[in-house]
């Protein structure tokens, strides 16, 4: 399967709200670790390597319409 | 102390060679008579071929450096004669344990694969190995195999020449030229004679230096691997605890890049940390220190001309993952079949390029595998150690972050995908891992194990398939090696050569790579197979 690069959440704002929810109260440290971990998690529910680097590029230059 | 490493073992001794006008020439000379120089000699003299080794010095490794070799290598030091030895002494281990802070953040059993004769690798310390090896070497010389080993011989020049080199080579009695058909340097990663020629050694130099200490103590830690990162007793760094024979620990603690190396390796230092790792209580002894910093870098090319560069002088890597030892005596496994072939006229010179074509291939997933193991180990950049530590602390709670955990990834053979030596695969459903360029894997046979049948020459291994009891092709026999697949217990062999696939024809080259392979015998398709491996096609 692809990257899926179009809206896919039915509730965005909730997911947004979620986010930074769970960074609440977190020193800068903290929440960088938190990222590390989400990332790791994510990555793995994913579990398929070309989507990951089709999202790697899409975070690293997101003005890349190749992507 | 009167230790092994402090013995002469071949001492020096004046050699007819030294007065010979004109100089004498030699078959092989071997530079260097560490694990793969003394390897590579004994290799090739079982096949009839000379090998003389010099070497500066006259004992084994100082310390005990190399300390883990793997199942392959193994393998490999069985057809030399003295692979058993070695797994005697040797310690075998499965379970490791990985701490992070002051935390066990989760154990592993390394669970090998059945139904090899060999461990997935033991552990033993370097002066030990090269101990083993001298012996056999000695022991080929008293049977008149043609191999030599000698000590206080230290290379000064070398002046290659279209069919030979020579050698300026300096002795307690003075200097002497000495010829060489071929000329191997295995003179380690300091490489004099890479020097001597001008050769590159590009590479990585990671900005980090290590302490490594064997201690003697009579502890009743286990027989297994402790990996620790960030632990108290080495805040921000990593430590590593491994045994080895004789009540010796390995002992491997990161100290960071501004230190000053003298002052560190001083007892007075190094007793306090290794007390605040061990605890107060125990009693150990020192047996060696050093320290150290890693490379990951490669030569561009290993062979040139007539010389021929195999182990640490072709490629050097970082500690994690024992890549260095253990590739360095499988380049002598691959060049060893080579360059006979090619002295006894048998093959082309060209043949030589596929040791370079081959073993290049090995270097790199040997620096790719330990530069990545190292990038975990010593992060090196604050993003770097922020995914390392949410590694570690994930792989506390859930399996899924265990693998990702690298303090070191098992040395495995190269696959030689896309050798020049070997075809496409005409038994594209067989098993993947015993593909054209991959080596054979060991399987038990009922009365033993398939290796040992294999031997160090061209074989035709056929699985419930017929064929010629041998087939000459081009000045190569290849002597077939006939299974029943379906008799007695021989899951493991129809699993690994077999798969799906009713039968099987092998071709498998003297080093037990996989040449070529097809569901039935051809004999038309088997000769050009031959001719391709021996580097003719």
């Amino acid at each position: 399967m692809p990257l899926n690069l179009a809206p896919n959440l039915s509730d965005a704002d909730d997911v947004y709200a979620d986010l930074l929810a769970a960074h609440e109260g977190l020193s800068k440290e903290q929440s960088d670790a938190l990222n590390a971990r989400l990332v790791l998690i994510l990555a793995n529910h994913i579990g398929d390597r070309s989507v990951l680097r089709d999202a790697l590029d899409a975070a690293r230059d997101p003005g890349n319409a190749d992507v | 102390m009167n230790k092994i490493f402090e013995t002469p073992l071949y001492p020096y001794t004046h050699h007819p060679d030294q007065d010979a006008t004109p100089p004498a020439r030699r078959k092989v000379v071997i530079v260097g008579a560490g694990p793969v120089g003394l390897a590579t000699a004994i290799d090739l003299a079982r096949k009839g071929v000379e090998a003389v080794v010099v070497d500066e010095n006259d004992k084994v490794s100082f310390g005990s450096r190399a300390i883990c070799f793997a199942k392959r290598p193994l393998e490999i030091l069985d057809r030399l004669g003295c692979g058993q030895p070695m797994v005697d002494k040797g310690v075998q281990w499965n379970v490791g344990k990985v701490f992070f802070d002051e935390r066990k953040v989760f154990e592993f059993n390394l669970l090998p694969e059945e139904g090899h004769r060999r461990p997935a690798f033991i552990n033993l310390q370097q002066y030990y190995f090269e101990e083993f090896l001298v012996e056999r070497a000695r022991e080929l010389e008293a049977e008149g195999t043609p191999i030599e080993l000698r000590g206080g011989n230290k290379v000064m020049e070398v002046t290659q020449h279209d069919d030979h080199v020579t050698l300026r080579i300096d002795t307690p009695d003075g200097p002497y030229n000495l010829e060489a058909d071929w000329l191997i340097a295995c003179d380690g990663a300091a490489s004099p004679l890479r020097a001597m020629m001008g050769l590159d050694f590009v590479g990585r130099v990671f900005e980090d230096n290590f302490l490594i200490a064997d201690v003697v103590m009579e502890a009743d830690f286990p027989t297994e691997r402790w990996f620790w990162f960030d632990p108290p007793f080495n805040r921000g760094q990593s430590a590593l605890l491994h045994k080895q024979p004789d009540g010796v620990w390995r002992i491997d603690l990161q100290l960071g890049w501004d230190i000053d190396k003298e002052e560190e390796k001083k007892p007075e230092n190094v007793i306090p940390r290794l007390k605040e790792m061990l605890g107060d209580e125990v009693e150990f002894e020192l047996e060696w220190v050093s320290i150290y910093t890693f490379q990951c870098r490669r030569m561009e090319r290993f062979r040139h001309g007539r010389v021929i560069f195999a182990g640490d002088s072709a490629h050097q890597v970082s500690p994690f993952g024992a890549r260095g030892a253990n590739s360095g005596i499988q380049d002598a496994d691959n060049l060893g079949w080579k360059l006979r072939l090619v002295i006894e006229g048998i093959a082309p010179e060209a043949l030589l390029d596929s040791y370079d074509t081959e073993r290049v291939q090995a270097a790199d997933e040997n620096i790719l595998n330990s530069s990545r193991s190292t990038d975990f180990i010593t992060p090196k950049s604050e993003i770097s150690r922020v995914f390392r530590d949410a590694v570690l602390d994930l792989a506390e709670h859930h399996d899924f972050a265990r693998p990702l955990v690298n303090s070191g990834r098992l040395s495995v053979p190269c696959v030689h995908d896309g050798s020049p030596l070997s075809g496409a695969d005409s038994l594209p459903d067989g098993p993947a891992r015993t593909r054209p360029g991959a080596p054979c894997p060991d399987a038990p046979l009922g009365d033993g194990f398939l290796l040992d049948h294999l031997g160090d020459r061209f074989v035709l291994l056929t699985l419930g398939a017929v064929a010629p009891d041998a087939l000459s092709e081009s000045g190569v026999v290849a002597r077939r090696v006939a299974l029943d697949p379906d008799a007695g217990a021989l899951a493991a062999l129809r699993d690994r050569y077999l798969g799906d696939a009713p039968a099987a024809v092998y071709l498998i080259r003297p080093d037990q790579h996989v040449a070529a392979r097809w569901p039935a015998y051809d004999e038309a398709e088997t000769r050009a197979a031959i001719r391709r491996a021996i580097g003719l096609e």
